[in-house]
C-alpha cells in the first residue's frame, strides 16, 4: 500500500491516524487543514521525527529532511504523500 | 535472607503504591529483574531487584501505598526451597497496616536499643484509619479536614483533578497535580539547599549540523539522528575531563557517580517532566544515543520506566528543542551537581574569520553546585562541550 | 369526591388529644383498664389529658387517687397483679421518684424474682421536661434513669401518631411499661393518619433520612433537632434524624446502621449528660461502630444544674436547635 494509491480521503485518514498515535489527547477532528501541526499539536522534534518515520513505514516514502516543510500542516501532508513516489529503502 | 526494599526513585519521592507482583512467593530472580511494578508522582515505574535469589514472601499487598524503605518482599537463597513464613512475622496478613516509615520489627530490636520514640501519630477518624488501610495511603502525609484537624473520610476521597485525555489518562497512575507537588518539592529543597552557579556559552553549530544533514540525508527516517544527540555525546565525552560535575553531593561531600549516565529530561505531554537515565553515555555512539533517547520517549509517555533509569542519573541534560527558548538556566536535580541546559539553535550573526557570517548557534548553560565545583571548572566544561560539537567524528 | 368521603380522613390533632383518644380507645376496648392519678378525674389531669373522660366513663375507670405516688403506685402493681390493666399517670417524673420503691423493686423486680409466675402489666404515664417555667422540682427529664432498670420498659412518643398509638401495646405488654410525655409537646399539632391503626413499642425510626450526620434524639427535642436539621439542610448539610421512640430496650439497629451511613453521630438530650441515656447510647456506638466512625461522638445535652426557673435561664440551660445545628456542623465541616 503506497499513498499514490490511496484516495485523497485514505490518505488524510492515514496521516490523522499518526497523528493520533503522537498526540492522542488532540481534537483531531477539528484540526484545520491549514494549521501548523508543530505548533498545534505541541511536537517537538522528536514527536515530528516519530511523525515523519511512521509515516515512512506506513507508505514507504523516504521523506528526507529537506522535504520536511512540506509536511507541516495536514494538507501539506496529504498532498505530498500522494505526490511522491515510494522510495527504495524499505520494505 | 534479604529484604526488598520500596526503593527511592528520586529526591522527591517519599512512599509508592505497588501496583503489580511480578513475580510470586517460589520464584527464582537474578539482580536486575523487573520483580514489580510500582505507581510513583512519576507514574508507573517497574522496579528491579538487586540480588539474586528466591521470592519467599510478598509482603505487601497489591494496592498498598507504603513509604520508601518499607520491606516489600523477603528473598531467600538460590538454594533454598520457599521458605516457610518467619515465624516471627506477626501474621502478616495481606491487608496489615503500612508500616510506619522507620519502624522496624520489634523482634529485630537489640535489647540494649534505646526505645524508639513513639512515631508523631496522625489525628485521623477511626473510619479514616480503616480505608487508609485498605488503601495503603499512608495518613502521615495527609492533612486533615476534620474536627481539629483530623484526617477524615472526606481527606481520602477528595476528587483528584481529572486527568487529561489521551496518554495520560493511559498512563497508569499518572496523576498530574501529584507530579506537579514533587517537582515542586524537589526544585524547593534544590533552591533551598544547593549553591547554584551559572555560566553561559554560546557554541557555533555549523559544523555539527552539516555533519547531521550528510548522516541524515540518505537515511530512512527511523535511522535518523536529531540534534540533541549530537548534545548529549559531546556532553558525555567532556564530563570525562571535569569528572567533579559527574555525581552526587551526599553526607556532605561529593560522591562521583559510577559511570556518565546522563537524565534526559523529556517533557510529558499535558504537563510535568521525567528525566530517566540514558546509562553509560560517554560510551555509546551517536545512534546509540539517538535510540536510547527515543526509547525512554517513548516509556516515558506511553509505558513504563524502570526504577534504576529514574536513580541512575549522574547529571541531567535539559534540551528546549528547536520550538523552546534560546537559553535555560536549569535548577540541579538532587543529588546531582550540575545540570546542562541547551536552547533552541537560531542563527544570529557570528564572526567568522574577521568577517561577519549568519550562523547557526546554540547556547549551552551549566548550573553547577558550588559546594562541589567552581565556575572555572565550569566554564572548562562548557568549552570542552563546544570544541566536542565541532569535529563530531564517527560513528 | 364519592370516594374521599367514604375514607376517613387525615384528622388534625393536638398531643395532648391524641394521648386521650388513646386512653378513651383503650378503656372502652377493654373493662380491664382503668387510669388512676392525681387531679386526674374531676380535674381533668394536671396537663388535661383526661379532661372530660370520667364523665364519659365514669369515675370506676378514671380515678383519683390522694397525694400518694408509693401509695397509688403501688395499688396500681397490685391491681395488674390481680388481673386488671391499670393506667397510672404520675404528675411529673420528679414525683415519681416518691414511687422509685414501688416501681424499681416491686414492678420491675416482681416478674423476674416470680420466675415468670406473676407478670406486671402495668403501664405508668408521666410527663417530663421543661420549658414551661415550674422549676426545678418539676422540670427534669429523668427517663434516662428509669431506662437504666432491667424489667421495665420505657417509651417516649414524639408525635401525635405515636402518642395516640404506643399506649395500646404498652398495655398489651405483660411488663410494667413507663411512658414519657414531654411537657412541652401536649400543645404540639400533627396528623393522625386513619390508615395506620397501630405501632410497634420496639423500634426507633429515622424521622428524617440524611447521609452527613446522624442525630439521635427522642420525645420533646425530636422538633428541636428536625430544626437543626433544617437549617444545616440550608447549608448543605444533610443530617439524618433518628427518633428513639423506645429507651428501653434500645434499637441500636437502627441507630448503628445510620452511623455505617454517616459516619458521625450527635446524640441529642434534654436529660443530663453525667451518667446517663446519651452517654449509654454514645458508648454502644464506640463499642459496635468504632471503625465506621469519622468524627468523634458528641453529645448536646442539658446544662448540669437543676432547671431553673427563671425563663430565659431555663432556656439556656436546655439543648436547643441552634446548639445542635452548631455541634452537628463542627462534627461535619471540622474546625
Amino acid at each position: 500500500m503506497t499513498a499514490p494509491n490511496m484516495t485523497a480521503a485514505e490518505t488524510r485518514q492515514l496521516v490523522l491516524d499518526t497523528l493520533a498515535a503522537i498526540a492522542p489527547e488532540a481534537d483531531l477532528a477539528h484540526l484545520p487543514g491549514d494549521a501548523v501541526l508543530r505548533e498545534e499539536l505541541d511536537l517537538d522534534s522528536m514527536d515530528f521525527l516519530n511523525f515523519v518515520t511512521a509515516l515512512h513505514e506506513r507508505t514507504g516514502i523516504d521523506i528526507p529532511e529537506a522535504d520536511y516543510p512540506s509536511l507541516s500542516t495536514l494538507d501539506g501532508a496529504v498532498a505530498y504523500l500522494r505526490r511522491e513516489p515510494p522510495g527504495p529503502a524499505t520494505a | 535472607m534479604t529484604d526488598f526494599l520500596m526503593p527511592s526513585l528520586g529526591a522527591d519521592m517519599e512512599a509508592g503504591t505497588l501496583a503489580e507482583w511480578l513475580v510470586k512467593p517460589g520464584d527464582a530472580v537474578k539482580r536486575g529483574d523487573v520483580v514489580a511494578v510500582v505507581e510513583t508522582d512519576k507514574g508507573a515505574i517497574e522496579i528491579e531487584i538487586f540480588n539474586d535469589g528466591v521470592v519467599s514472601e510478598l509482603v505487601v499487598p497489591v494496592g498498598a501505598r507504603v513509604p520508601v524503605g518499607t520491606v516489600l518482599a523477603r528473598l531467600g537463597d538460590t538454594a533454598q526451597t520457599p521458605a516457610p513464613k518467619p515465624p516471627l512475622a506477626p501474621a502478616v496478613a495481606a491487608p496489615s497496616p503500612p508500616t510506619p516509615p522507620s519502624a522496624s520489627p520489634p523482634s529485630a530490636s537489640p535489647p540494649s536499643a534505646p526505645p524508639p520514640s513513639a512515631p508523631a501519630r496522625p489525628r485521623s477518624s477511626p473510619a479514616a484509619r480503616r480505608l487508609a488501610a485498605a488503601r495503603g495511603i499512608d495518613l502521615a502525609r495527609m492533612a486533615g479536614s476534620g474536627p481539629g484537624g483530623a484526617i477524615v473520610l472526606a481527606d481520602l476521597e477528595a476528587p483528584r483533578p481529572a486527568a487529561p485525555r489521551g496518554d495520560l489518562a493511559a498512563r497508569r497512575g499518572f496523576d498530574p497535580a501529584a507530579m506537579r507537588l514533587a517537582i515542586g518539592s524537589a526544585m524547593s529543597r534544590s533552591k533551598r539547599e544547593i549553591p547554584h552557579y551559572y555560566l553561559s556559552e554560546t557554541i557555533d553549530c555549523t559544523a555539527a549540523l552539516a555533519w547531521l544533514e550528510r548522516r541524515n540525508r540518505d537515511r530512512a527516517p527511523p535511522e535518523r539522528v536529531l540534534p540533541a544527540a549530537l548534545f548529549v555525546r559531546a556532553v558525555a565525552l567532556a564530563l570525562a575531563k571535569t569528572p567533579e560535575l559527574n555525581g552526587y553531593w551526599q553526607d556532605g561531600h561529593f560522591q562521583p557517580g559510577g559511570g556518565v549516565h546522563i537524565g534526559w529530561a523529556i517533557a510529558l505531554r499535558g504537563g510535568g517532566l521525567v528525566a530517566p537515565a540514558i546509562r553509560d553515555a560517554d560510551a555509546l555512539s551517536v545512534d546509540g544515543i539517538m535510540a536510547a533517547m527515543r526509547d525512554l520517549v517513548l516509556r516515558a509517555r506511553g509505558a513504563r520506566l524502570r526504577g534504576s533509569e529514574l536513580t541512575a542519573p549522574t547529571i541531567t541534560i535539559t534540551s528546549l528543542g528547536d520550538r523552546g527558548a534560546e537559553a535555560v538556566w536549569p535548577i540541579i536535580y538532587p543529588p546531582q551537581v550540575a545540570m546542562v541546559g541547551i536552547g533552541r539553535i537560531v542563527t544570529r550573526p557570528w564572526v567568522v574569520g574577521g568577517s561577519i557570517a549568519a550562523r547557526p548557534v546554540v547556547t549551552l548553560t551549566l548550573a553547577g553546585d558550588h559546594r562541589a565545583s567552581d565556575g572555572h571548572l565550569g566554564g572548562r566544561f562548557l568549552a570542552e562541550i563546544g570544541r566536542r560539537l565541532q569535529e563530531i567524528e564517527a560513528p | 369526591m364519592s370516594a374521599a368521603t367514604s375514607a376517613p380522613e387525615p384528622q388534625r390533632v393536638t398531643y395532648r388529644e391524641a394521648c386521650k383518644l388513646a386512653i378513651r380507645a383503650a378503656i372502652l376496648a377493654d373493662p380491664r383498664v382503668v387510669l388512676m392519678g392525681e387531679d386526674v378525674a374531676r380535674y381533668g389531669g394536671c396537663y388535661a389529658v383526661t379532661k372530660g373522660l370520667a364523665a364519659e366513663l365514669g369515675e370506676d375507670r378514671i380515678r383519683d387517687t390522694p397525694l400518694s405516688e408509693a401509695g397509688f403506685v403501688g395499688a396500681g402493681i397490685g391491681a395488674a397483679l390481680a388481673g386488671l390493666r391499670p393506667i397510672v399517670e404520675i404528675m411529673t417524673v420528679n414525683f415519681s421518684l416518691l414511687a422509685l420503691d414501688q416501681i424499681v423493686n416491686s414492678a420491675a423486680a416482681i416478674p423476674h424474682m416470680s420466675g415468670g409466675q406473676f407478670a406486671v402489666p402495668l403501664v405508668i404515664r408521666m410527663a417530663t421536661g421543661a420549658g414551661r417555667q415550674l422549676a426545678a422540682q418539676h422540670s427534669h427529664s429523668l427517663e434516662g434513669w428509669y431506662a437504666h432498670i432491667p424489667g421495665l420498659k420505657i417509651l417516649a412518643p414524639a408525635t401525635v401518631e405515636d402518642a395516640r398509638h404506643m399506649l395500646q401495646p404498652a398495655i398489651d405488654d405483660p411488663n410494667p411499661v413507663l411512658l414519657f410525655e414531654h411537657v412541652m409537646l401536649y400543645g404540639e399539632e400533627g396528623t393522625l393518619d386513619p390508615a395506620v391503626t397501630g405501632v410497634d413499642i420496639v423500634s426507633a425510626r429515622i424521622r428524617r433520612p440524611g447521609s452527613d450526620v446522624t442525630l439521635v434524639t427522642y420525645g420533646g427535642s425530636l422538633f428541636k433537632t428536625l430544626e437543626a436539621a433544617e437549617s444545616l439542610r440550608q447549608e448543605g448539610i444533610e443530617a439524618e434524624v433518628i427518633d428513639l421512640r423506645v429507651l428501653r430496650p434500645l434499637d441500636m439497629t437502627t441507630i448503628l446502621g445510620s452511623v455505617a451511613r454517616t459516619h458521625r453521630a450527635v446524640i441529642v438530650d434534654e436529660g443530663w449528660r453525667s451518667g446517663s441515656l446519651s452517654a449509654e447510647i454514645a458508648a454502644r456506638i464506640g463499642e459496635a461502630s468504632f471503625y465506621d466512625l469519622d468524627a468523634p461522638i458528641r453529645r448536646v445535652c442539658s446544662r448540669e444544674v437543676p432547671i431553673p426557673y427563671a425563663a430565659h435561664l431555663e432556656q439556656a440551660a436546655l439543648p436547643q436547635a441552634p446548639d445542635i445545628a452548631a455541634t452537628a456542623r463542627a462534627l461535619v465541616k471540622g474546625g
